[in-house]
């Protein structure tokens, strides 16, 4: 079995709506959509979600008011800023708490509360292009990285339980912890990015940290024709990072338009764009070595 | 006064429109510090003529034992809510990667055999632009924590306004980048996408207690969905930005919106003066 990852570095570039393109174009794969902050695989896809469960990862702290003795030792210890101080009533403010439990453990009063975090939700779902793994991350919360190793274990779980042989992946953008969290283990990345200085740039800094895990990867450059002298030097440069120069699309207006439609681009009737990505979801699966 | 530009999804427009709106406060006379707070991949300083003035390494602390005094307690691995240490032997083995840098370790060891030394983690540049100061983070490849640079960034609010670039999404970068902010612009496109990405960072800010607006980049590219969302959950929409492939091949070689459509700059000026008012104007 084999794990394709979508990345980008930077966001904005076409990486979900290549993905959901790549999961009509599969015969026999499981899609896992780990861009878990902002996921939306979903909206394209129309999974029906078959199971679902709670998602509990590290801690939060709080102040049980009518134990705190005001002495505002938790205030001192915090190296979040999350302890809010508002006239001698402290509180915790959840968005900034890291979960460390610092001030649980220094409290002289035994006032601060330290709890299982709730984090978000993980499904599995059915599409109209095979079993989906997705999750949600509730609001401000903390650990995608660690939501999104839980999304990528059930899509390994349901493609070895389908004898699947592929898991498409949509990840998220950047290049931190939840993206580290995508691609550790993977094996092939594809690069979806744009001919921006900002795109451009991003995309060293992405390679870079591919290269850093060992991962073959290729580099497909969206919306080429904005600038085609960048997309030349963005196309030499992954030849020279060792990676594989996977495609270029145009412009289109289909893009958005078949996504307000829920449909992927492939289904969306453009021969055009649907023939440009057959070409490059076909030089991907020969680079891995793959019959489509 | 600290104005953050946000977004949910990535490559609405955030790092155009945050260059945009310091250019268009800076013609209102006023000094302006632009944060580029999305150290992941920071791109304010390619969209703005600016000069370098400084670089500086950042470094988290991350803890050092002094093995001669360890007694092999166990109360550091115990106090570690992220499994950096483990005891073997009787001794404590500290896996660093996994740090949050919290200094319950050191605080704890009982033996004071723990110590704080500082581990490099990215680079703090600042910039000049005439009227904008901008100070921008880099995290380092291969690092995976990057609030603490963002908090460490956020440190610069030593100018009348403040401008912070936020990263995408809506987890604990974009919470770190947006937090104490007088005012949030939330940056979207009138597309799928676009709304329900901007609805996950509205949950956010409204948990958060944040005060908010909207601007619509693209906004004819797609549909009316993001627009009939904030009339029907009273968001203000404080600015539309039409769809250009001229700005979009300005923006490839790295022009801001501000420079890249002549008639768009007197609708940056007076977005500003909008936002400023909502930032000065309590919740």
């Amino acid at each position: 079995m084999k794990e394709l990852v979508i990345i980008s570095g930077k966001g904005g570039t076409g990486k979900t709506s290549l993905s959901a393109a790549f999961a009509s174009l599969a015969e026999n794969a499981v899609i896992a959509d780990c861009d878990v902050d902002a996921a939306d695989l979903h909206l394209v896809l129309s999974p029906e979600i078959v199971k679902s469960g709670l998602f509990e990862s590290g801690k939060l702290a709080s102040i049980d008011e009518s134990k705190c003795v005001s002495c505002g030792k938790c205030s001192e210890l915090c190296r979040f800023d999350a302890v809010k101080n508002n006239g001698g009533v402290f509180s915790i403010e959840e968005t900034s708490c890291e979960g460390c439990g610092v001030c649980a453990h220094f409290c002289p009063a035994g006032a601060v509360i330290f709890e299982d975090r709730k984090c978000g939700e993980w499904y599995i779902s059915k599409s109209r292009f095979g079993t989906v793994s997705h999750a949600k991350l509730f609001a401000g919360a903390e650990n995608s990285g660690k939501l999104v190793s839980l999304v990528r274990k059930n899509a390994k779980e349901k493609a070895v339980e389908e004898k699947k042989d592929l898991i498409i992946t949509d990840g998220p953008p950047g290049i931190g912890c939840p993206v580290i969290a995508s691609i550790t283990g993977a094996d092939a990345v594809l690069i979806v990015t744009e001919p921006t200085l900002s795109g451009e740039h991003d995309l060293e800094r992405i390679a870079s940290l591919i290269k850093h895990f060992r991962i073959p990867f290729s580099v497909c450059v969206n919306r080429f024709d904005v600038n085609e002298e960048i997309t030349s030097r963005i196309e030499k440069k992954t030849l020279e990072l060792g990676g594989m120069v996977a495609g270029r699309i145009p412009y289109n207006k289909i893009f958005t338009q078949s996504q307000i439609r829920s449909l992927t681009v492939t289904e969306s009737g453009c021969s055009e764009i649907e023939n440009i990505i057959k070409n490059i979801w076909e030089n991907i699966c020969r680079r891995m070595m793959m019959t489509i | 006064m600290i104005i953050a530009v946000a977004s949910g999804k990535g490559g609405t427009g955030k790092t155009s429109v945050s260059v945009s709106l310091a250019k268009a406060i800076a013609e209102l006379d006023s000094k302006v510090k632009l944060l580029d707070c999305d150290v992941e991949e920071p791109n304010a300083n390619l969209l703005l003529e600016c000069s370098r003035i400084s670089e500086t390494d950042f470094s988290v602390k991350i803890p050092s034992l002094d093995i001669s005094c360890c007694t092999g307690c166990g109360k550091c691995a115990a106090i570690c809510e992220f499994n950096c240490i483990a005891v073997v032997k009787e001794r404590a083995v500290i896996f660093p990667d996994l740090c949050h840098s919290c200094g319950g370790c050191s605080l704890v060891c009982p033996e004071k055999c723990i110590s704080e030394i500082e581990s490099k983690t990215g680079v703090i540049t600042k910039y000049s632009s005439g009227k904008i100061h901008l100070v921008q983070g880099i995290l380092d490849i291969g690092k995976a924590m990057s609030p603490p640079l963002i908090r460490e960034i956020k440190k610069n609010t030593e100018s009348e306004i403040v401008i912070i670039d936020c990263p995408p999404g809506t987890s604990c970068p974009m919470v770190t980048a947006v937090s104490n902010a007088d005012y949030v612009i939330l940056v979207t496109e009138p597309t799928p996408f676009g709304l329900h990405d901007m609805t996950l960072a509205v949950d956010t800010l409204r948990k958060m207690k944040m005060n908010f607006g909207v601007v619509i980049n693209r906004s004819d590219s797609g549909d009316d969905r993001v627009e009939n969302y904030c009339r029907k959950e009273n968001i203000e929409v404080i600015m539309k930005i039409r769809e250009s492939i001229d700005a979009a091949r300005a923006y490839s070689k790295g022009i801001p919106l501000y420079d890249a459509l002549p008639e768009i700059k007197q609708d940056f000026i007076s977005a500003s003066k909008t936002i400023m008012k909502r930032a000065g104007e309590k919740i």
